[in-house]
């Protein structure tokens, strides 16, 4: 992904519009917000809290399920993505937690290039049961 | 609205469900020429034609209409909004009435669904030998269930339970009884897809599509046209008087688009549209919730039902849990909301739907709804919606 920068530490980047601060994590061929056409790179928080999930149980072939899938407040920007490192029901995932960034190998290419993805994995180890580990997306890639 | 306002003179439906021997010029067709006969006119009487189809990838689904049922040469539409695409079929006729470029015109949506499974929108499908960065995203594979959830049922469910979070009150139970309720209502109308009965039990056992959908809390995809006739006021009060005893006014026609808001760019924003867009109804017909007799909403996922009873302002903002615990939407309450059985039950075949929901309020005004009738409705709402993202609204009224 364009906006996920993995060195020196990982985190998420946007571009923000230098009008009026809305953030995209696609080029922009202008702002939606304002029409504005000026973008700086903005780097967002690495902790966040879950504003809504689901739990994905029925997807389209070769993705695997169950996963959650979910949408993180990051400091007021809004970041789509997977809460991985947790246990995928009801009892383990809730609306409000807190989650911190998480990078994993998404798969390796046919010259041997790895892909990181990211997703978001709760803060509170309490949630995370040990057992969650079976169910992270990386391990499950060819 | 001009004085002499707009009116639905005919309206049809075929059954919705699966319809293996037909094509979509064939249900198109049923739903036209119903339509035209509920109406009192024909073909020649038209001066406009709009057609909403989604999954025909293009083809001219109104002049293949035409070619079936009568060509005059007059224009045609044909629309593609996603599943607000039958409400703007609707309000493409509406437009050129109150442009005065024609006093009658047909409105059909059309589609052909059965079987066809889960909808997600832009999936990439091909995964290349290397990695290469693609798109918008830079990604270097499709990123559905990478980056969060594309599918449908996903969505919504996220929707549903940002509102929860929001406002509190909701379970997986709660949501399981909304789509009962529909599933109840379901069975007084013979043209649903499905008209069983499900217990709350049945539909939390059911299969999980994305918690806390399950199936029978998802839209029932399925085949089915339906279609409306419009005529201006003008031109009605020239007609016979049973034409225009049966003639619904079409008090409000709304369509919006998403407006910008921050969480938007990452999750549709169902909610900020379909408020615009019951607003600029309840201003521009006068009427207020309070008047609403009953309304037919877009209930695409049970999670998308609750928000929508706050969204079009049946409910003070944040009570639509209080508002569904009242009892209130239930055929029997004090304003039922899709007694159709609505999309979970009656069906969603997708660009048939914005007309499908104006048919079910018009029957009831007309006092013609059968088994189902809410006695004495004089007033109603259909709403719709699509990703993303298109909003519909219209308010009917019965003719005086």
């Amino acid at each position: 992904m364009d906006y996920l920068r993995l060195e020196p530490s990982p985190c998420l980047l946007a571009h923000e519009c230098v009008a009026c601060g809305a953030r995209f994590f696609d080029r922009r061929n202008a702002c939606a917000a304002c029409s504005g056409t000026s973008f700086r790179e903005a780097e967002l928080p690495t902790e966040g809290e879950l504003r809504t999930f689901t739990i994905v149980s029925y997807a389209a072939p070769g993705i695997p399920v169950p996963f959650v899938a979910g949408v993180v407040d990051c400091g007021g920007t809004s970041v789509r993505a997977n809460v991985i490192n947790v246990v995928p029901d009801a009892d383990h995932v809730r609306t409000g937690m807190k989650v911190r960034l998480a990078t994993y190998v998404v798969g390796v290419d046919s010259e041997g290039t790895e892909a990181i993805g990211f997703g978001f994995e709760p803060l509170d180890g309490a949630t995370t049961p040990a057992d969650a580990r079976e169910t992270e997306p990386g391990k499950e890639q060819p | 609205m001009s004085d002499d306002g707009i009116w639905i003179l005919g309206i049809h439906m075929t059954k919705f469900g699966k319809h293996p021997d037909k094509d979509v010029i064939d249900l198109a067709a049923e739903a036209a020429l119903g339509a035209l006969a509920d109406a009192g006119v024909t073909m020649r009487d038209l001066g406009v034609l709009a057609a909403g189809n989604l999954m025909s990838m293009g083809a001219p689904t109104g002049q293949l209409l035409q070619k079936q049922i009568g060509q005059t040469g007059i224009p045609v539409y044909n629309v593609s909004n996603a599943c607000a695409t039958g409400a703007t079929a609707l309000r493409t006729v509406i437009m050129a009435i109150k442009a005065g470029e024609c006093d009658l015109g047909l409105a059909v949506g059309v589609e052909k669904l059965a079987g066809a499974g889960l909808l997600a929108g832009g999936t990439r499908k091909q995964e290349a030998p290397t990695w290469t960065p693609q798109g918008r995203y830079g990604a270097v594979a499709p990123i559905d269930g990478r980056i969060g959830t594309e599918t449908m049922p996903g969505v919504f469910a996220q929707i549903g339970l940002e509102y929860g979070h929001r406002y509190g009150g909701t379970s997986f139970e709660l949501f399981a009884r909304i789509s009962a309720k529909n599933h109840a209502h379901s069975t007084l109308n013979p043209l649903a897809a499905y008209t069983k009965a499900m217990s709350v039990e049945e539909i939390m056992n059911d299969v999980m599509i994305a918690y806390p959908n399950t199936r029978p809390m998802c839209s029932a995809n399925c085949d089915g046209a339906a279609a409306a006739v419009l005529v201006s006021g003008a031109k009605l009060r020239t007609l016979d008087p049973d034409q225009r005893r049966r003639a619904v006014k079409v008090s409000a026609s709304v369509l919006t688009s998403d407006p910008w808001t921050e969480s938007c760019q990452v999750l549709p924003d169902v909610n900020t549209l379909t408020r615009q867009a019951a607003l600029a109804a309840y201003e521009s017909s006068g009427v207020s919730p309070d008047d609403l007799d009953l309304v037919e909403l877009h209930d695409c996922f049970a999670t998308a039902e609750l928000v929508h009873y706050d969204n079009l302002m049946l409910c003070p903002e944040g009570g639509a849990v209080d508002f569904f615990e009242s009892g209130a939407p239930f055929r029997d309450g004090s304003l039922p909301v899709n007694v159709s059985g609505g999309l979970q039950s009656k069906g969603h075949p997708i660009a048939a739907t914005g007309i499908a929901n104006v048919y079910e309020i018009c029957q009831h005004l007309r006092g013609e709804a059968g088994d189902r009738q809410i006695e004495g409705a004089r007033v109603g709402l259909a709403h719709v919606i699509g990703l993303g993202s298109a909003c519909g609204v219209h308010v009917l009224e019965r003719a005086a």
